[in-house]
Protein backbone atom coordinates (compact mmCIF):
# COMPACT_ATOMS: atom_id res chain seq x y z
CA UNK A 1 0.00 0.00 0.00
CA UNK A 2 2.87 2.62 1.00
CA UNK A 3 4.65 1.34 -2.09
CA UNK A 4 1.94 2.62 -3.80
CA UNK A 5 1.69 5.90 -2.66
CA UNK A 6 5.08 6.67 -2.94
CA UNK A 7 5.43 5.88 -6.40
CA UNK A 8 2.44 7.96 -7.06
CA UNK A 9 4.18 10.81 -5.29
CA UNK A 10 7.45 10.06 -6.37
CA UNK A 11 6.42 10.10 -10.18
CA UNK A 12 4.24 13.13 -9.87
CA UNK A 13 7.71 14.94 -7.89
CA UNK A 14 9.87 14.17 -11.05
CA UNK A 15 6.74 15.10 -13.76
CA UNK A 16 6.09 18.60 -11.93
CA UNK A 17 9.90 19.06 -11.37
CA UNK A 18 10.82 18.48 -15.16
CA UNK A 19 7.27 21.06 -16.02
CA UNK A 20 9.34 23.81 -14.11
CA UNK A 21 12.56 23.79 -16.25
CA UNK A 22 10.69 22.78 -19.62
CA UNK A 23 7.33 25.09 -19.46
CA UNK A 24 8.00 28.82 -21.31
CA UNK A 25 5.46 30.79 -18.97
CA UNK A 26 7.38 31.55 -15.61
CA UNK A 27 3.79 31.63 -13.65
CA UNK A 28 3.39 28.16 -14.87
CA UNK A 29 6.50 27.48 -13.68
CA UNK A 30 5.84 28.68 -9.87
CA UNK A 31 3.04 26.74 -9.76
CA UNK A 32 4.63 23.42 -10.99
CA UNK A 33 7.92 24.05 -8.47
CA UNK A 34 4.84 24.38 -5.81
CA UNK A 35 3.40 21.13 -7.20
CA UNK A 36 6.80 19.45 -6.89
CA UNK A 37 7.30 20.95 -3.31
CA UNK A 38 3.50 19.52 -2.15
CA UNK A 39 4.52 16.04 -3.36
CA UNK A 40 7.90 16.68 -1.67
CA UNK A 41 5.82 17.11 1.56
CA UNK A 42 3.56 13.86 0.44
CA UNK A 43 7.09 12.24 0.50
CA UNK A 44 7.86 12.94 3.89
CA UNK A 45 4.78 12.12 5.55
CA UNK A 46 5.83 8.72 3.84
CA UNK A 47 9.22 8.61 5.59
CA UNK A 48 7.05 9.10 8.77
CA UNK A 49 8.34 13.04 9.39
CA UNK A 50 5.12 14.93 9.85
CA UNK A 51 6.86 17.83 11.53
CA UNK A 52 9.03 18.18 8.50
CA UNK A 53 5.90 17.97 6.00
CA UNK A 54 4.15 20.46 7.72
CA UNK A 55 7.19 22.89 7.85
CA UNK A 56 7.88 22.26 3.91
CA UNK A 57 4.13 22.89 2.83
CA UNK A 58 4.43 26.21 5.63
CA UNK A 59 7.07 27.83 4.48
CA UNK A 60 8.15 26.70 0.66
CA UNK A 61 4.76 26.50 -0.79
CA UNK A 62 2.97 29.10 1.34
CA UNK A 63 5.50 31.67 1.62
CA UNK A 64 8.61 30.82 -1.19
CA UNK A 65 6.19 30.07 -4.21
CA UNK A 66 4.00 32.55 -3.25
CA UNK A 67 7.05 35.64 -2.92
CA UNK A 68 8.47 34.16 -6.32
CA UNK A 69 4.79 34.44 -8.34
CA UNK A 70 4.63 38.25 -6.57
CA UNK A 71 7.97 39.10 -8.13
CA UNK A 72 7.14 37.63 -11.70
CA UNK A 73 4.10 39.27 -11.47
CA UNK A 74 4.77 42.63 -10.53
CA UNK A 75 8.24 42.75 -12.72
CA UNK A 76 5.71 41.58 -15.27
CA UNK A 77 8.09 38.60 -16.42
CA UNK A 78 4.90 36.91 -18.28
CA UNK A 79 6.00 38.29 -21.63
CA UNK A 80 9.75 37.36 -21.08
CA UNK A 81 10.73 33.71 -22.87
CA UNK A 82 14.11 31.89 -20.58
CA UNK A 83 15.78 29.99 -24.05
CA UNK A 84 17.72 32.61 -25.29
CA UNK A 85 19.58 32.97 -21.89
CA UNK A 86 21.88 30.15 -21.98
CA UNK A 87 24.99 30.48 -22.94
CA UNK A 88 27.08 27.61 -24.29
CA UNK A 89 25.85 26.38 -20.39
CA UNK A 90 24.41 22.89 -21.81
CA UNK A 91 26.78 20.81 -22.64
CA UNK A 92 28.71 21.19 -18.94
CA UNK A 93 24.91 20.71 -17.86
CA UNK A 94 24.37 17.51 -19.22
CA UNK A 95 28.47 16.29 -18.24
CA UNK A 96 27.38 17.19 -14.40
CA UNK A 97 23.49 16.08 -14.44
CA UNK A 98 25.07 12.64 -16.11
CA UNK A 99 27.50 12.48 -13.06
CA UNK A 100 24.52 13.31 -10.86
CA UNK A 101 22.80 10.31 -11.93
CA UNK A 102 25.51 8.42 -12.11
CA UNK A 103 26.82 8.75 -8.78
CA UNK A 104 23.62 8.42 -7.07
CA UNK A 105 22.55 5.47 -9.27
CA UNK A 106 25.69 3.49 -7.96
CA UNK A 107 25.35 4.24 -4.41
CA UNK A 108 21.69 3.34 -4.29
CA UNK A 109 22.02 0.11 -6.34
CA UNK A 110 24.80 -0.68 -3.78
CA UNK A 111 22.98 0.32 -0.63
CA UNK A 112 25.50 2.88 0.70
CA UNK A 113 22.56 5.04 1.39
CA UNK A 114 21.45 3.78 4.67
CA UNK A 115 19.93 6.08 6.82
CA UNK A 116 20.37 4.68 10.73
CA UNK A 117 17.64 5.11 12.96
CA UNK A 118 19.41 5.73 15.60
CA UNK A 119 18.86 5.23 19.80
CA UNK A 120 14.85 6.01 18.88
CA UNK A 121 12.52 3.04 17.90
CA UNK A 122 10.21 3.87 15.12
CA UNK A 123 7.29 4.42 16.90
CA UNK A 124 9.09 7.01 19.20
CA UNK A 125 9.72 8.40 15.77
CA UNK A 126 6.37 9.22 14.90
CA UNK A 127 5.91 11.59 17.53
CA UNK A 128 9.38 13.24 16.69
CA UNK A 129 8.70 17.24 17.35
CA UNK A 130 9.88 17.24 20.70
CA UNK A 131 12.90 15.02 20.09
CA UNK A 132 13.76 17.06 16.92
CA UNK A 133 13.25 20.24 18.93
CA UNK A 134 15.61 18.76 21.40
CA UNK A 135 18.73 17.77 19.32
CA UNK A 136 18.34 21.04 17.62
CA UNK A 137 19.33 23.18 20.87
CA UNK A 138 21.05 20.44 22.56
CA UNK A 139 23.55 18.39 19.69
CA UNK A 140 22.94 20.71 16.75
CA UNK A 141 23.08 24.39 18.22
CA UNK A 142 26.02 25.25 16.48
CA UNK A 143 25.04 24.53 12.90
CA UNK A 144 21.46 26.06 13.87
CA UNK A 145 22.88 28.73 14.64
CA UNK A 146 25.24 29.49 11.85
CA UNK A 147 21.96 28.95 9.85
CA UNK A 148 20.17 31.60 11.88
CA UNK A 149 22.71 33.94 11.30
CA UNK A 150 23.27 33.63 7.56
CA UNK A 151 19.52 34.40 7.07
CA UNK A 152 20.12 37.28 9.29
CA UNK A 153 23.18 38.60 6.50
CA UNK A 154 20.91 37.93 3.78
CA UNK A 155 17.77 39.88 5.76
CA UNK A 156 19.93 42.78 6.56
CA UNK A 157 21.54 42.17 2.52
CA UNK A 158 18.50 42.30 1.08
CA UNK A 159 17.39 45.51 3.03
CA UNK A 160 20.47 47.34 2.35
CA UNK A 161 19.41 46.92 -1.47
CA UNK A 162 15.90 47.68 -1.09
CA UNK A 163 17.24 51.08 0.46
CA UNK A 164 19.61 52.17 -2.20
CA UNK A 165 17.42 51.71 -4.68
CA UNK A 166 15.18 54.47 -2.89
CA UNK A 167 17.48 57.28 -2.93
CA UNK B 1 -6.87 -6.73 5.69
CA UNK B 2 -9.09 -7.86 8.64
CA UNK B 3 -12.69 -6.57 9.29
CA UNK B 4 -12.20 -3.80 11.88
CA UNK B 5 -9.39 -2.04 9.69
CA UNK B 6 -12.03 -2.44 6.86
CA UNK B 7 -14.70 -0.58 9.57
CA UNK B 8 -12.14 2.00 10.31
CA UNK B 9 -11.45 2.71 7.02
CA UNK B 10 -15.25 3.14 5.96
CA UNK B 11 -15.59 5.32 9.38
CA UNK B 12 -13.54 7.90 8.01
CA UNK B 13 -15.04 8.50 4.48
CA UNK B 14 -18.14 8.55 6.26
CA UNK B 15 -16.50 11.51 8.08
CA UNK B 16 -14.99 12.97 5.43
CA UNK B 17 -18.36 12.63 3.39
CA UNK B 18 -20.70 14.31 6.24
CA UNK B 19 -18.28 16.79 6.58
CA UNK B 20 -17.62 17.97 3.38
CA UNK B 21 -21.23 18.36 3.25
CA UNK B 22 -21.89 20.13 5.71
CA UNK B 23 -18.74 22.81 4.17
CA UNK B 24 -20.88 22.80 1.36
CA UNK B 25 -24.26 24.11 2.51
CA UNK B 26 -23.06 25.76 5.34
CA UNK B 27 -22.81 28.95 3.03
CA UNK B 28 -26.59 28.25 2.43
CA UNK B 29 -27.57 30.14 5.53
CA UNK B 30 -24.33 32.00 6.35
CA UNK B 31 -25.15 34.41 3.57
CA UNK B 32 -28.66 35.17 4.93
CA UNK B 33 -27.60 35.63 7.90
CA UNK B 34 -24.78 38.04 6.75
CA UNK B 35 -27.19 40.16 5.01
CA UNK B 36 -29.48 39.98 6.86
CA UNK B 37 -27.10 41.45 9.83
CA UNK B 38 -26.11 43.69 7.56
CA UNK B 39 -29.71 44.98 7.40
CA UNK B 40 -30.70 44.95 10.52
CA UNK B 41 -27.17 46.58 12.18
CA UNK B 42 -27.49 49.65 9.17
CA UNK B 43 -31.47 50.08 10.29
CA UNK B 44 -33.27 48.56 7.00
CA UNK B 45 -35.25 45.03 6.50
CA UNK B 46 -32.38 42.80 4.67
CA UNK B 47 -33.51 40.21 1.88
CA UNK B 48 -37.44 39.74 2.51
CA UNK B 49 -39.13 39.23 -0.55
CA UNK B 50 -38.30 35.62 -1.30
CA UNK B 51 -40.48 33.28 1.32
CA UNK B 52 -40.58 34.63 4.74
CA UNK B 53 -38.03 37.06 6.06
CA UNK B 54 -36.27 36.38 2.59
CA UNK B 55 -35.25 32.75 4.01
CA UNK B 56 -35.37 31.64 0.79
CA UNK B 57 -32.97 34.16 -1.11
CA UNK B 58 -29.80 31.68 -0.64
CA UNK B 59 -31.90 29.80 -2.49
CA UNK B 60 -32.90 31.70 -5.12
CA UNK B 61 -29.13 33.59 -5.78
CA UNK B 62 -27.74 29.70 -6.05
CA UNK B 63 -30.22 28.74 -8.83
CA UNK B 64 -29.19 32.14 -10.50
CA UNK B 65 -25.59 31.32 -10.05
CA UNK B 66 -25.91 28.05 -11.36
CA UNK B 67 -27.45 28.68 -14.60
CA UNK B 68 -25.58 31.75 -15.38
CA UNK B 69 -23.84 32.21 -18.36
CA UNK B 70 -19.78 31.02 -17.55
CA UNK B 71 -17.81 33.27 -19.17
CA UNK B 72 -13.88 32.98 -19.74
CA UNK B 73 -12.41 36.73 -20.67
CA UNK B 74 -10.74 35.94 -24.76
CA UNK B 75 -6.86 36.65 -23.32
CA UNK B 76 -7.40 34.87 -19.70
CA UNK B 77 -5.04 31.81 -19.35
CA UNK B 78 -7.76 29.40 -19.56
CA UNK B 79 -6.41 26.49 -17.77
CA UNK B 80 -5.35 28.69 -14.64
CA UNK B 81 -8.26 30.41 -14.70
CA UNK B 82 -10.48 27.29 -14.71
CA UNK B 83 -8.39 25.69 -12.24
CA UNK B 84 -7.47 29.24 -9.94
CA UNK B 85 -11.09 28.75 -8.34
CA UNK B 86 -10.29 24.91 -7.25
CA UNK B 87 -6.71 25.99 -5.99
CA UNK B 88 -8.96 28.22 -3.65
CA UNK B 89 -11.53 26.00 -2.26
CA UNK B 90 -9.69 22.35 -1.78
CA UNK B 91 -7.32 23.98 0.69
CA UNK B 92 -9.86 25.38 2.68
CA UNK B 93 -11.92 22.14 3.11
CA UNK B 94 -8.52 20.16 3.35
CA UNK B 95 -8.05 22.15 6.67
CA UNK B 96 -10.95 20.02 8.37
CA UNK B 97 -8.72 16.76 8.04
CA UNK B 98 -6.97 17.83 11.28
CA UNK B 99 -10.15 19.69 13.07
CA UNK B 100 -11.91 18.10 16.51
CA UNK B 101 -15.02 18.72 16.84
CA UNK B 102 -15.45 16.98 20.10
CA UNK B 103 -13.52 13.88 21.87
CA UNK B 104 -15.74 10.50 21.74
CA UNK B 105 -19.39 9.70 21.73
CA UNK B 106 -20.89 6.39 21.82
CA UNK B 107 -23.14 5.62 18.98
CA UNK B 108 -26.31 3.95 21.41
CA UNK B 109 -27.89 0.80 19.35
CA UNK B 110 -24.68 -0.64 17.77
CA UNK B 111 -22.81 0.52 21.15
CA UNK B 112 -19.55 2.05 18.73
CA UNK B 113 -17.49 4.36 20.09
CA UNK B 114 -16.55 7.41 17.68
CA UNK B 115 -14.07 10.04 18.07
CA UNK B 116 -15.62 13.54 16.55
CA UNK B 117 -12.51 14.23 14.77
CA UNK B 118 -11.25 12.75 11.02
CA UNK B 119 -7.71 12.66 12.38
CA UNK B 120 -5.80 13.53 15.48
CA UNK B 121 -2.54 15.02 14.03
CA UNK B 122 0.51 14.99 16.43
CA UNK B 123 0.98 18.37 14.31
CA UNK B 124 -2.48 19.89 13.90
CA UNK B 125 -2.05 23.24 14.28
CA UNK B 126 1.19 23.23 12.10
CA UNK B 127 -1.42 21.03 8.99
CA UNK B 128 -3.93 23.59 9.12
CA UNK B 129 -1.79 26.76 9.13
CA UNK B 130 0.43 25.57 6.02
CA UNK B 131 -2.98 24.24 4.50
CA UNK B 132 -4.75 27.41 5.13
CA UNK B 133 -2.20 29.14 3.89
CA UNK B 134 -2.34 27.69 0.47
CA UNK B 135 -6.09 29.00 -0.81
CA UNK B 136 -3.86 32.22 -0.98
CA UNK B 137 -2.83 30.76 -4.32
CA UNK B 138 -6.51 30.42 -5.73
CA UNK B 139 -6.50 34.38 -4.87
CA UNK B 140 -3.12 35.20 -6.44
CA UNK B 141 -3.91 32.67 -10.12
CA UNK B 142 -7.26 33.98 -10.37
CA UNK B 143 -6.17 37.85 -10.44
CA UNK B 144 -3.16 36.64 -13.23
CA UNK B 145 -5.21 34.42 -15.60
CA UNK B 146 -8.27 36.81 -15.63
CA UNK B 147 -5.61 39.46 -17.23
CA UNK B 148 -7.52 42.23 -16.16
CA UNK B 149 -5.68 45.11 -14.24
CA UNK B 150 -8.16 45.38 -11.85
CA UNK B 151 -7.71 41.84 -10.78
CA UNK B 152 -4.22 41.53 -11.30
CA UNK B 153 -3.92 44.04 -8.73
CA UNK B 154 -5.93 42.35 -6.39
CA UNK B 155 -4.27 39.16 -6.57
CA UNK B 156 -0.65 40.67 -5.88
CA UNK B 157 -1.81 42.93 -3.01
CA UNK B 158 -3.54 39.21 -1.63
CA UNK B 159 -0.33 37.93 -1.92
CA UNK B 160 2.13 40.34 0.00
CA UNK B 161 -1.15 40.67 2.82
CA UNK B 162 -1.00 37.01 2.93
CA UNK B 163 2.66 36.32 3.60
CA UNK B 164 2.83 39.83 6.38
CA UNK B 165 0.01 38.13 8.01
CA UNK B 166 0.76 35.01 8.02
CA UNK B 167 3.82 35.23 10.37
CA UNK B 168 1.72 37.45 12.99
CA UNK B 169 -1.14 34.77 13.06
CA UNK B 170 1.50 31.54 13.28
CA UNK B 171 3.16 33.51 16.18
CA UNK B 172 0.35 34.06 18.05
CA UNK B 173 -0.44 30.75 17.97
CA UNK B 174 2.95 29.60 19.35
CA UNK B 175 1.95 30.88 22.98
CA UNK B 176 -0.87 28.62 22.87
CA UNK B 177 1.13 25.84 21.74
CA UNK B 178 3.72 26.40 24.36
CA UNK B 179 1.41 27.02 26.92
CA UNK B 180 -0.51 23.45 26.35
CA UNK B 181 2.82 21.89 24.97
CA UNK B 182 1.19 20.05 22.09
CA UNK B 183 0.64 20.91 19.15
CA UNK B 184 -2.33 18.26 18.76
CA UNK B 185 -5.43 20.44 18.87
CA UNK B 186 -6.82 17.66 20.66
CA UNK B 187 -4.15 18.19 23.56
CA UNK B 188 -4.87 21.32 23.36
CA UNK B 189 -8.57 21.72 24.13
CA UNK B 190 -8.26 19.21 26.77
CA UNK B 191 -5.40 21.37 28.04
CA UNK B 192 -7.95 23.78 28.53
CA UNK B 193 -10.59 21.59 30.52
CA UNK B 194 -11.31 22.24 34.45
CA UNK B 195 -11.82 25.57 36.09
CA UNK B 196 -9.39 28.12 37.82
CA UNK B 197 -10.16 28.78 41.32
CA UNK B 198 -13.35 26.69 41.12
CA UNK B 199 -15.05 29.01 38.70
CA UNK B 200 -13.78 30.81 35.88
CA UNK B 201 -12.76 28.27 32.93
CA UNK B 202 -9.20 27.41 32.10
CA UNK B 203 -9.35 28.62 28.80
CA UNK B 204 -6.29 29.38 27.01
CA UNK B 205 -7.65 33.10 26.76
CA UNK B 206 -7.06 33.93 30.29
CA UNK B 207 -3.51 33.08 29.67
CA UNK B 208 -2.56 34.20 26.08
CA UNK B 209 -4.94 37.97 26.02
CA UNK B 210 -2.42 39.76 23.77
CA UNK B 211 -1.96 36.04 21.66
CA UNK B 212 -6.11 36.08 20.99
CA UNK B 213 -6.05 39.82 20.03
CA UNK B 214 -3.21 39.33 17.36
CA UNK B 215 -4.72 35.96 16.39
CA UNK B 216 -8.23 37.41 15.73
CA UNK B 217 -6.53 40.28 14.06
CA UNK B 218 -4.44 38.23 11.91
CA UNK B 219 -7.38 35.81 10.91
CA UNK B 220 -9.25 38.97 9.81
CA UNK B 221 -6.55 39.91 7.70
CA UNK B 222 -5.71 36.03 6.61
CA UNK B 223 -9.56 35.25 5.45
CA UNK B 224 -9.83 38.63 3.76
CA UNK B 225 -12.37 40.10 5.85
CA UNK B 226 -13.18 43.56 6.13
CA UNK B 227 -11.18 45.91 7.52
CA UNK B 228 -8.29 44.04 5.57
CA UNK B 229 -10.55 43.07 2.26
CA UNK B 230 -8.19 44.98 0.09
CA UNK B 231 -7.93 42.33 -2.58
CA UNK B 232 -11.12 42.71 -3.45
CA UNK B 233 -11.75 46.74 -2.39
CA UNK B 234 -15.03 47.21 -4.26
CA UNK B 235 -14.06 51.29 -3.68
CA UNK B 236 -11.22 51.25 -5.87
CA UNK B 237 -10.62 47.54 -7.82
CA UNK B 238 -14.57 47.12 -8.57
CA UNK B 239 -14.53 43.48 -7.33
CA UNK B 240 -10.23 42.99 -7.13
CA UNK B 241 -9.54 39.18 -8.39
CA UNK B 242 -12.74 37.76 -9.55
CA UNK B 243 -13.78 40.76 -11.19
CA UNK B 244 -13.75 38.91 -14.25
CA UNK B 245 -15.32 35.65 -13.03
CA UNK B 246 -18.85 34.50 -12.92
CA UNK B 247 -21.82 31.63 -12.31
CA UNK B 248 -20.45 28.81 -10.83
CA UNK B 249 -16.51 29.52 -10.20
CA UNK B 250 -17.72 33.13 -8.74
CA UNK B 251 -19.79 31.02 -6.29
CA UNK B 252 -16.57 28.63 -5.63
CA UNK B 253 -14.85 31.87 -4.48
CA UNK B 254 -17.91 33.11 -2.30
CA UNK B 255 -17.84 29.74 -0.59
CA UNK B 256 -13.97 29.11 0.34
CA UNK B 257 -14.64 32.61 1.62
CA UNK B 258 -16.95 31.26 4.08
CA UNK B 259 -15.49 28.32 4.63
CA UNK B 260 -12.14 30.27 5.46
CA UNK B 261 -14.39 32.04 8.22
CA UNK B 262 -15.52 29.32 9.57
CA UNK B 263 -12.12 27.86 9.45
CA UNK B 264 -10.98 30.85 11.56
CA UNK B 265 -13.84 31.09 14.02
CA UNK B 266 -13.50 27.31 14.51
CA UNK B 267 -10.00 27.67 15.32
CA UNK B 268 -10.24 30.46 17.64
CA UNK B 269 -12.50 28.56 19.63
CA UNK B 270 -10.19 25.46 19.58
CA UNK B 271 -7.01 27.68 20.47
CA UNK B 272 -8.20 30.02 23.15
CA UNK B 273 -11.83 29.35 23.75
CA UNK B 274 -11.69 25.50 25.02
CA UNK B 275 -13.34 23.86 22.10
CA UNK B 276 -16.15 21.94 23.40
CA UNK B 277 -15.78 22.32 27.01
CA UNK B 278 -18.68 23.93 28.38
CA UNK B 279 -18.56 26.81 30.37
CA UNK B 280 -19.91 27.80 34.19
CA UNK B 281 -21.39 24.67 35.08
CA UNK B 282 -23.14 24.00 32.05
CA UNK B 283 -24.01 20.48 31.07
CA UNK B 284 -21.59 18.92 29.15
CA UNK B 285 -23.33 17.99 25.61
CA UNK B 286 -21.22 16.48 22.69
CA UNK B 287 -20.90 19.78 19.78
CA UNK B 288 -23.15 21.79 20.84
CA UNK B 289 -20.97 23.73 23.02
CA UNK B 290 -18.38 24.01 20.13
CA UNK B 291 -21.38 25.14 17.72
CA UNK B 292 -22.75 27.88 20.16
CA UNK B 293 -18.88 29.24 20.20
CA UNK B 294 -18.54 28.88 16.71
CA UNK B 295 -21.35 30.49 15.99
CA UNK B 296 -20.45 33.55 18.42
CA UNK B 297 -17.19 34.47 16.17
CA UNK B 298 -19.15 34.33 12.99
CA UNK B 299 -21.28 36.70 14.25
CA UNK B 300 -18.40 38.52 15.26
CA UNK B 301 -16.64 38.30 12.21
CA UNK B 302 -19.99 39.81 10.62
CA UNK B 303 -20.43 42.10 12.82
CA UNK B 304 -17.23 43.75 12.37
CA UNK B 305 -17.63 43.65 8.55
CA UNK B 306 -20.41 45.94 8.23
CA UNK B 307 -18.71 48.46 11.31
CA UNK B 308 -15.55 49.04 10.47
CA UNK B 309 -14.29 50.84 7.28
CA UNK B 310 -11.68 49.20 5.24
CA UNK B 311 -7.91 49.67 5.59
CA UNK B 312 -5.43 51.61 3.41
CA UNK B 313 -3.10 49.35 1.72
CA UNK B 314 -0.08 51.24 3.55
CA UNK B 315 -2.09 50.89 6.39
CA UNK B 316 -2.18 47.53 6.20
CA UNK B 317 1.30 46.92 5.94
CA UNK B 318 2.31 48.94 8.53
CA UNK B 319 0.03 47.66 11.30
CA UNK B 320 0.87 44.13 9.98
CA UNK B 321 4.96 44.54 9.90
CA UNK B 322 4.93 47.48 12.67
CA UNK B 323 2.55 46.22 15.44
CA UNK B 324 1.68 42.66 15.22
CA UNK B 325 4.56 41.16 14.39
CA UNK B 326 6.73 43.20 17.24
CA UNK B 327 3.95 42.48 19.75
CA UNK B 328 3.67 38.52 18.56
CA UNK B 329 7.17 38.14 19.51
CA UNK B 330 6.76 40.08 22.91
CA UNK B 331 4.16 38.14 23.71
CA UNK B 332 6.49 34.56 22.31
CA UNK B 333 8.72 36.31 25.09
CA UNK B 334 6.49 37.15 27.89
CA UNK B 335 5.05 33.21 27.62
CA UNK B 336 8.33 32.00 27.89
CA UNK B 337 9.03 33.94 31.00
CA UNK B 338 5.54 33.23 32.68
CA UNK B 339 6.97 29.22 31.96
CA UNK B 340 10.18 29.58 33.62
Amino acid sequence: MEQIFFYIFAIATVASAIAVISLRNPVHSAISLMVCFLQVAALFILLRSPFLAAVQVFIYVGAVVVLFLFAVMVLDLGKERFGEYLHHQRPIALVVVIGFVFVMGFTILHGSLDAQLGNYTEKALVKNTEIMGKLLFTKYVFPFEVVSLLLLIALIGAIVLAMKEKR
Amino acid sequence: MDINTLIEVALIIVKVIFVSLILFTLPIPLTWIERKVAGHIQVRLGPFRVGPHGILQPVADMIKLMFKEDIAPEKADKWLFRFAPLFAMIPAFAVYAAIPFGDKITIPIINKEVTLYISDMNVGILYILAVGGISVYGIILGGWASNSKYALLGGIRSSAQMISYEIALTFSCIGVVMTSNSLSLLDIVKFQSGTILGFIPNWNIIYQPIGFVIFFIAALAEINRIPFDLPEDEGSLAAGYHVEYSAMKFSFFMLTEYVAMVTASVLAVILFFGGWDAPLFMPEIPIFWFVAKVGFFIYLFMWIRFTLPRYRYDQLMSIGWKILLPLSLLNILITGLFLL
